[in-house]
């Protein structure tokens, strides 16, 4: 399947990648009223870690046997077995944070808002994540890779 | 063609389910459960209760799972029997059903002990669908003000917060000295405690329940308790919560090892070829005791089963082991706890600590050799699983122990070769 691929050599640690992300998945699809109007607020489901020199971004990695998808307690986390993709159901989500819990990289996001997780979709029905698109120095790629 | 049977159809029931069919797609599969509705999420019970969830939410699979699994899922139905050389369960009607590869997957029963006034009405459990709908109704019914939780484990607390949620003023009683004493240690547990207080619950520690007793205006309904301490609760409802025991009654008296839990090896066989057994009625591999113990957690039951499913199909898979590992959302301050998370005096082990009692944080890290072996975070769990990916892994920590407990703790701050080489960047 295709994945998100975090280059650390080329990142600076700009932090855009959650912007966009925040960006695309709010109501309007708009940066500015994403981040001062919309209520819930809309977050990030990719994550800069910054600890200079070193800097790169983390979101679901849609492992092939998720702990998440294992551990999940009320059946919102499932794997797609035709597209791979790792894909939660917030309508589903309990927010009991087992998930959280398990995630050997730290990608999944406590929406401690709306109490519930929030992950990475690789942004469905664009061609190309918003994270990967609007990366100024192509730290991020969206890549066939093998599972 | 194989004929599978499984008792249970909870988390470790449902996975091998699922495990079986991806080996055996033939194999005629029969679950078989006492309850009405198989496939529903046990920890959402008491989301059901608080009124967060409805019946169809805490499914926690589709409706169509059976039939496109191409199991039949017996609902209603007992098992009572097992003969192991006929190679059959018996149901309660007496039908006799055959089995080539049993799994035993009932799970664990509520431990009450004798209590005097326990028989009153108003006085429950807590562990499955029909104990939350009977509790949800009796609160209706009564117009509940006021309930007494026995036990401040996590199914204590669970239904505690599902109480309060209701409006219903809630005293804890524990024997313990502290709550969540199997996940917490003190300074853990004092923090959590401080929190659901300041929600309008009160504690009663280091002591238990020695009688339930009647309303004035009639007995056999529950009017309130009295302590082992001498001191008298009033209440609408007693919920024992004191925890949970497996329910081993099938294998009695028959050829299956049994300890406290069923035995089974790395495969989840039992004793007795062809009969396996998964979930909180068997003693499973723990990776950081390094023994077989009861450990009664969904995620883990699901990992059995999984297990279990496959070598029953013939695909021989051995248990990877699980721990001690609660993740808990109660009352506002998430906490994660797994491992050694409040190991007693031991100069083998290394203990990091980091409190920020402003914000109610507390970390904890328990090393051995320097590897991670307990870990308890409170209202910071963020990022956790990197933690017990150390930890699962055994990675030596030694180089970047103090970094572990950092406030941006992430990849980031752990050494580049330890990144590319657990995948985390290229």
């Amino acid at each position: 399947m295709k994945k998100i691929i975090a280059k650390q050599e080329a990142c600076m640690g700009c932090g855009l990648c959650e912007v966009y992300c925040t960006t695309q998945h709010s109501k309007s699809k708009d940066i500015v009223k994403a981040y001062n109007s919309e209520h819930p607020k809309p977050i990030a489901r990719i994550r800069r870690e910054v600890n200079k020199p070193v800097s790169f971004a983390i979101q679901c990695r849609h492992c092939e046997d998720a702990p998440c998808v294992t551990a999940c307690l009320s059946g919102a986390m499932t794997k797609d077995l035709k597209t791979g993709e790792v894909t939660h159901n917030k309508d589903k989500c309990m927010g009991c944070w087992t998930c959280v819990m398990v995630c050997p990289y730290g990608a999944l996001i406590m929406d401690k808002e709306g109490k519930v997780v929030a992950k990475c979709d690789l942004c469905q029905g664009i061609s190309e994540p918003a994270c990967v698109a609007n990366c100024p120095n192509q730290a991020l790629e969206f890549k066939e890779v093998k599972t | 063609m194989a004929k599978y049977v499984i008792v249970g159809a909870s988390a470790a029931g449902i996975a091998a389910v699922e495990a079986i069919r991806k080996v055996d797609s033939v194999g005629t599969i029969t679950v078989i459960t006492e309850e009405a509705c198989a496939h529903y999420s046990r920890p959402m019970i008491s989301d059901l209760v608080s009124g967060k969830a409805d019946l169809q939410k805490m499914k926690c699979k589709a409706d169509g799972f059976w039939k496109e699994n191409n199991a039949e899922a017996r609902l209603g139905k007992k098992v009572v029997g097992l003969n192991l050389t006929d190679k059959t369960v018996t149901l309660e009607d007496g039908e006799k059903v055959a089995y080539e590869k049993l799994l035993i997957a009932t799970g664990g029963k509520p431990f009450v002990p004798k209590m005097e006034g326990q028989e009153k009405d108003g006085v429950f459990t807590f562990t499955n669908m029909s104990d939350a709908q009977r509790l949800a109704a009796k609160i209706d019914a009564l117009n509940a003000k006021s309930a007494v939780v026995i036990g401040a484990g996590l199914i204590g607390i669970s239904v505690t917060e599902a109480l309060v949620k209701r409006g219903i003023k809630v005293t804890v009683v524990e024997l313990q000295e502290k709550i969540l004493s199997l996940l917490l240690d003190a300074k853990a547990s004092d923090i959590v405690e401080a929190v659901i207080r300041k929600a309008g619950v009160n504690f009663a520690t280091g002591q238990s329940v020695q009688k339930i007793i009647g309303k004035p205006e009639n007995d056999g309904a529950v009017g309130g308790v009295i302590l082992t301490k001498g001191d008298q609760v009033p209440c609408d409802l007693v919920i024992v919560a004191i925890g949970v025991i497996p329910r081993t009654e099938l294998v009695l008296g028959t050829a299956v090892k049994l300890n406290r839990g069923i035995v089974v090896d790395n495969f989840m066989q039992t004793s007795v070829p062809d009969v396996y057994a998964s979930g909180d009625v068997a003693e499973a591999y723990d990776f950081i005791l390094n023994q077989n113990r009861l450990l009664p957690l969904w995620p883990l039951a699901v990992l059995e089963g999984r297990v279990a499913g496959c070598n029953m199909a013939g695909a021989k898979t051995s248990y990877e082991g699980g721990t001690n590992m609660s993740s808990l959302k109660y009352f506002g301050i998430p906490l994660v706890s797994i491992g050694l998370a409040n190991p007693k005096d031991d100069p083998t082990l290394e203990v990091l600590v980091k409190q920020d009692t402003e914000n109610n944080v507390y970390k904890k890290l328990v090393l051995k050799n320097n590897v991670i072996v307990g870990m308890t975070l409170v209202n910071c769990i963020d990022r956790a699983g990197i933690l017990f990916n150390l930890m699962r892994s055994q990675v030596n920590v030694k180089k970047f122990k103090q970094d572990l407990l950092r406030d941006d703790f992430g990849w980031a701050v752990l050494p580049v070769t330890l990144q590319r080489k657990m995948n985390v960047v290229q």
